[in-house]
């Protein structure tokens, strides 16, 4: 095993020896800021390996036999290195770095045990998004997948002591496992059409166009239902918003930036095998463009800071997804690593917000960016960058996934798109111009945090300055699209802007009296009820899941329960019955004795043979 | 004398024994019977040992002598232990171990 291989192992490697360090030692972990310092160390240290391989740059593969047969391996373990996984690599080690800093400070009010607990199950996630991107085998891909979804509900019911925490836990959980259930069975469909799980074997054979198995269509749109419920895709996007519940830095982290785009990732990862079904591409580009649409104007309604960034999240999978959906995948992937910047950044900038005024609510703030200049510098860094505005990092992405889209001839989805745009423009300018602007709020005095918060803030705002820099000095985003494309998303993301200033800041336009006329009223009702999703698979979870389970369990109460009531009532009735032969004297066990040989003697005399 | 002299003398001493253990009150009375019918199995042994030639009957013979003597000696020791204890020895009143 050379140093190539090795590099990325060690990486790999590191958090998991500090979750099982962590998880391990009890003391450590008790101690709570220690168990911190561990965990931090650990994921800097995988931070420095990811750039060195990154900077690196090579392409390798080693695996390790995990199933053995006869014929070869059935399933391996292993590395795989691409510059797909190198940025994802970089991604997930920087991100977690900071915000597991940040969590430092957020976190300081929590007793020390609590602590320990929240960076043994970050460690856990770090090793686990990491193992993700480094899969070489869809089988590798489903363990690591499973336990990022495994992380993910463990942090989001951090709180668990909090009933809506506790349920917003298991709701992620059971949601994402609905699109988990066509993931593995499509990955076990596959495997048996082909006989291998793993990607390079399975690519070899798309290209040799050699992967003609009766239902590739039905299997791959089985793989993308993973995607869906993980990235959070319509309609399984209800269990996002409500992971809020989490502590803001794991927001950040796995509701922004990577777990959740782990969907988008899988989709990336396996585009040549997608490629051959044109009909799943096509229905992946358009649920994705309808996702970013929807979402984004359910955030138009959002009062609740987080949860607006939630449903922008949701919206900006959909982007990645749609473009992933219209065979531009590069300019899903550009977006998946500018947005999980500056979503970051974002939430962890609404999390500073969050500490120091101590409400989520957005109407609820106000001026702050005259007590917390340098949150509200960064912050709106992020949304610029989220609008869509250039030269910051999410301009260009954008662009490039609006251009795929536009040059895959798909008109619907690129007009939702744009829309949306419009919209994202519109309901980020909302939360600032509502957070940072207008009327203060008499109460509290709110400041910038401590420097381990804003230093992971000001790293972000930078990489999203520097990243938007680089990308227009460069040629990294290949999709240029028509030449009308760059001004017309400038546009509508400055129209957004100049309605969220309109209506919140100058008062020109009464919020309340544009959500009663016509258009806008209908959407404005439905998004407010979140266009009944969430009622459909509450109504669904009563009507089916829970009648069918008062059936099981009467079954198991009356019928199982019943048999074996009945069975131990008669045994100790009969058991009471017969006692009475138990007489005591011993003299009347002499004539049983005595009558039975007697029987023994006449049976074996006079019995016929 | 032929053998079924001696198994049917063997027959009316267990008969005999089997009756007193079954109606004697006394305890010692059965523990009696229980020797009685132990002499008839004796006596069955010896008798098959003579007319059939094999010393292994009477070899038999001596073993249950003996050890039917300490069964006697512990039977007869429980007997006691149980009178000091309950002030009597009568079969019927001995039922602890009713269900």
């Amino acid at each position: 095993m050379d140093a190539t291989v090795w590099l990325p192992v060690l990486v790999l490697g590191l958090p998991f020896a500090s979750f099982v360090l962590l998880a391990v030692v009890a003391p450590l972990r008790r101690a709570g800021r220690a168990a911190g310092a561990v965990s931090i160390a650990a994921i800097a240290a995988a931070f420095l390996g990811a750039v060195l391989v990154w900077s690196v740059g090579f392409t390798r593969e080693a695996t390790w036999t995990w199933i053995p047969a006869d014929d070869g391996p059935t399933a391996t373990v292993g590395v795989l290195v691409d510059p797909l996984a190198n940025a994802m690599l970089v991604l997930v080690t920087l991100v977690s770095l900071l915000v597991q800093i940040y969590s430092l400070a957020y976190l300081h009010d929590e007793r020390p045990p609590s602590l320990g607990r929240y960076y043994t199950f970050q460690s856990l996630f770090a090793f686990s998004m990491l193992g993700l991107v480094l899969s070489p085998s869809f089988i590798q891909m489903f363990v690591f997948w499973e336990l990022v979804g495994l992380c993910s509900y463990l942090l989001i019911g951090y709180w668990y002591a909090r009933p809506t925490a506790a349920r917003a836990a298991v709701k992620a959980f059971w949601i994402t496992k609905l699109g988990d259930l066509g993931f593995v069975i499509g990955i076990v469909m596959l495997w048996a059409a082909t006989d291998t799980f793993e990607f390079r074997v399975l690519f070899a054979l798309a290209q040799e166009h050699a992967l003609a198995i009766e239902g590739l269509g039905t299997i791959m749109f089985l793989i993308y239902l993973g995607a869906v419920g993980k990235s959070a895709q319509f309609p399984l996007h209800v269990w996002l918003p409500d992971a809020m519940e989490g502590p803001t830095p794991v927001s950040a982290l796995i509701h922004a930036a990577t777990m959740v785009t782990a969907g988008v990732f899988m989709v990336t990862r396996a585009q040549p095998l997608f490629a051959l079904v044109p009909d799943v591409l096509a229905l992946i580009g358009w649920v994705g463009a309808f996702t970013a649409l929807l979402a984004a104007t359910m955030a138009c309604v959002e009062s609740d800071i987080k949860r607006v960034l939630a449903y922008s999240t949701v919206s900006q999978l959909g982007y990645m997804m749609a473009a992933a959906g219209a065979g531009a995948p590069d300019a899903g992937f550009l977006h998946l690593l500018t947005h999980g910047l500056f979503k970051a950044l974002l939430f962890l900038g609404a999390g500073a917000v969050i500490h120091a005024v101590g409400t989520n609510d957005i109407f609820r703030m106000g001026g702050l960016f005259r007590a917390m200049p340098q949150t509200g510098v960064v912050f709106i860094v992020g949304t610029l960058a989220l609008a869509g505005f250039p030269p910051l990092a999410g301009f260009f992405s954008k662009e490039a996934i609006l251009a795929g889209v536009w040059e895959a001839d798909m008109t619907g989805p690129f007009l939702m798109l744009a829309l949306t745009v419009l919209l994202t423009a519109f309901y980020m300018f909302r939360v600032v111009f509502l957070t940072f602007f207008g009327r203060a709020p008499a109460a509290g005095h709110p400041h910038d945090p401590s420097w381990t918060m804003r230093a992971p803030l000001w790293v972000l705002a930078a990489l999203t300055v520097l990243v938007g820099l680089r990308l227009a000095l460069g040629d990294v985003g290949a999709h240029h699209g028509p030449g009308w494309l760059a001004p017309l998303s400038v546009a509508a993301a400055l129209g957004g802007i100049a309605l969220a200033w309109a209506t919140y800041q100058r008062g020109v336009v009464d919020p309340g009296g544009l959500a009663a006329t016509f258009p806008f009223s209908v959407v404005d009702l439905l998004a407010r009820r979140r266009y009944g999703l969430d009622t459909l698979y509450a109504g669904l979870y009563r009507g089916f899941l829970l009648s069918f389970s008062r059936l099981i369990g009467w079954i198991d109460r009356y019928l199982v329960d019943g048999v074996l009531n009945f069975l131990s009532a008669w045994t100790l009735r009969g058991g009471d019955l017969l006692r009475h032969i138990q007489s005591g004297h011993a003299q009347d066990y002499v004539y049983g004795v005595a009558f039975g040989v007697l029987l023994l003697f006449v049976w074996s005399q006079w019995w016929p043979r | 004398m032929s053998l079924t002299a001696y198994l049917t003398l063997a027959a009316l001493v267990f008969a005999i024994g089997l009756f007193g253990v079954l109606t004697r009150r006394n305890a010692i009375g059965i523990l009696l019977g229980i020797e009685l019918m132990f002499n008839a199995v004796n006596i069955n042994l010896v008798a098959f040992a003579r007319f059939h030639g094999d010393l292994l009957g009477l070899v038999f013979t001596l073993f249950t002598i003996a050890i039917t003597v300490a069964e006697v000696a512990v039977g007869l020791a429980i007997v006691i232990v149980i009178f000091r204890v309950r002030r009597t020895v009568e079969a019927d009143r001995l039922d602890l171990l009713r269900g």
